[in-house]
């Protein structure tokens, strides 16, 4: 099976900071891909040189077989943060609306077409019963669901999701992630899912892409998600603590790294 | 009094004050509502007020006050543009742009003295003194902004809406922000010449501001916007000539009471959809 996304010995240096080097990848069609690492470990940046709104220093990028700017219409995408529009009654479907093909030239015209195809994500989302009330007024977990919604349009290949579990509560983790994962059996799309805690994912996923220490490495959970690995990666001492089917990446200096809860 | 403002009506000042009156408003509409959605008021504001210096000094360079203004707030617009659309560099732009243009037009203003009727006019607005070449001149900007907005409206909802998205599909955020401040000048230029350069803020704020508060799909408020402002500045006219009072108090009047009506109406109707 040919790679859905081949990285080779890709850096990012900001001036003077290097950010990201040697970093190499294969990841195959279908795969859930867990993301993880600590703040300003160079994961969001990752992320964008996938989407080809940064260019990375060296190396390739290759998205099933093209490069990024190319494949942009093959990835849904999923921004970390917040979207504003608290002061306006736009609804949630408006926004999604808003989304599909909005990089044509020409006027928005709401055709049948993109209604249909906007109903048709927002119901796999289960997001249709509130997508006409204005987004200001979502909630955290809803909000999140028309986010997902919107990355579904055009039945993209691959979905590229940045920390879509952040302010969510426990609960609306978990109904995000089981949405997302019958999301992946419907569409059998490869999807790269960045998150600050691996506990919630480590059901769904296939495998880890851990980026820490400006270097990256990526592989099965036992592969990755070790004392010796980590600590190689990070370049101190690191220890994985297991509990209750549950992971602890905790630095040996008694620092939590990361923690199962609360950022 | 009815019997005046039919008289008046017969007038060409009158009908020339509602045919241009008309077409600021459109044009103001539109544009404005993605002044709303991009969070562009300031921009927006600034640039009516940078056009008085285009004005005041379009007499050196032997131009018409308008050919002065459209000068000076679109080369503004496109130096705004530029900033991208990171608020808090944009909000610095501006404010650096608009103080440096109120100072040129303060000293063009020194140059001569007989400018002080035709600043005036420039400040408060001159609906009833509109020419029918000022009507085809604001006909043929309205027509080529608009026709520029259409062929990248689809483009600029998208990248106000959702610029990280946008500019993951490859969009120029950037371009975008350029293009759109070129016709918001036009635009400001164009509903200054009518409501004057201290009340722009009516026509491009205030109808879309009011429409975005209650309309949830993007063709509801925009054609919301498009008849609020028609509307108003129809009433404001006709109560001009009804009362003798100026159409620059009665329009942003009007625009006041609907947008206390708006917000106390969303208030109650947003609190209760949750
Ligand atoms: N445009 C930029 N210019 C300079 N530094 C940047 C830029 N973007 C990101 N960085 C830096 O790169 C590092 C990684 O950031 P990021 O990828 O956002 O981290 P995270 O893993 O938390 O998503 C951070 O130290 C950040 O400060
Ligand atoms: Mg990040």
């Amino acid at each position: 099976m040919s790679a859905a996304l081949l990285i080779s010995d890709l850096g990012v240096s900001f001036g003077e900071t290097t950010v990201l080097s040697g970093v190499n990848a294969e990841i195959r069609a279908g795969e859930f891909i867990g993301v993880f690492g600590p703040n300003g470990a160079g994961k969001t940046t990752l992320m964008r040189c996938l989407l080809g709104t940064l260019r990375p220093s060296q190396g390739t990028i290759s998205i099933f077989g093209q490069g990024p700017v190319k494949a942009s219409r093959e990835i849904g995408y999923m921004p970390q943060g917040n979207v504003g529009f608290e002061s306006t009654a736009l609804s949630a479907r408006a926004l999604v609306h808003a989304a599909w093909r909005g990089e044509k030239w020409g006027v928005p015209w709401s055709t049948r077409e993109s209604r249909a195809e906007v109903d048709r994500v927002l119901e796999i989302t289960q997001a249709s019963t509130y997508a006409d009330r204005p987004f200001s007024v979502l909630s955290g977990g809803e909000r999140q669901r028309v986010m997902l919604a919107q990355a579904l349009l055009g039945q993209p290949k691959m979905l590229v999701l940045d920390e879509p579990l952040a302010s969510l509560d426990p609960k609306n983790q978990a109904l995000l992630i089981e949405c997302i994962a019958e999301v992946k059996r419907a569409m059998n799309a490869t999807i790269l899912f960045v998150a600050h805690d691996m506990n919630p994912l480590l059901h769904v996923m296939d495998r880890v892409f851990y980026i820490a220490g400006g270097g990256a490495l990526l592989g099965n959970i036992d592969q990755v998600v070790n004392s010796e690995s980590l600590s190689h990666l990070y370049k101190f001492p690191i220890d994985v603590v297991r509990a209750h089917d549950r992971v602890f990446i905790v630095s040996r200096e008694g620092n939590v790294t990361e923690a199962a809860c609360c950022d | 009094m009815i019997s005046t403002l039919l008289t008046d009506l017969g007038y060409e000042f009158a009908q020339n004050a509602l045919i241009a009156g008309t077409i600021a408003a459109i044009l103001g509409a539109i544009v404005g509502y993605f002044v709303v959605i991009r969070d562009s008021g300031f921009a927006a504001h600034a640039l009516a007020h940078i056009g008085f210096a285009g004005a005041a000094g379009a007499a050196i360079l032997g131009l018409s006050p308008l050919e002065g203004m459209l000068l000076l707030t679109t080369g503004s617009g496109v130096f705004m543009g530029f900033t991208g659309d990171k608020v808090h560099r944009r909000d610095m732009a501006i404010g650096v742009v608009l103080s440096m243009s109120l100072g040129l037009g303060t000293l063009f203003l020194s140059f001569y003295s007989g400018f002080a009727g035709q600043a005036r006019a420039i400040l408060f607005g001159d609906i009833l003194g509109v020419s029918d070449v000022q009507i085809r001149e604001m006909t043929v900007l309205a027509l080529l902004s608009l026709a520029a907005l259409a062929c990248f409206s689809r483009r600029l909802l998208f990248a106000s809406t959702q610029p990280r998205l946008a500019e993951a599909r490859g969009l120029s955020l950037q371009a975008l922000s350029i293009a759109f401040m070129v016709v918001l000048a036009i635009s400001v230029t164009l509903a200054s010449q009518i409501v004057g350069i201290l009340l722009v803020f009516t026509l491009v704020i205030a109808p879309p501001g009011i429409a975005l508060r209650f309309c949830r799909s993007f063709w509801a408020g925009m054609i919301a916007s498009v008849i609020l402002g028609v509307i108003g500045t129809w009433a404001g006219i006709l109560l001009g000539f009804i009362t003798n009072r100026p159409v620059t108090f009665w329009i942003p009047l009007l625009f006041f009471v609907l947008y206390l009506l708006t917000e106390g109406y969303s208030r109650i109707f947003l609190r209760s959809e949750r």
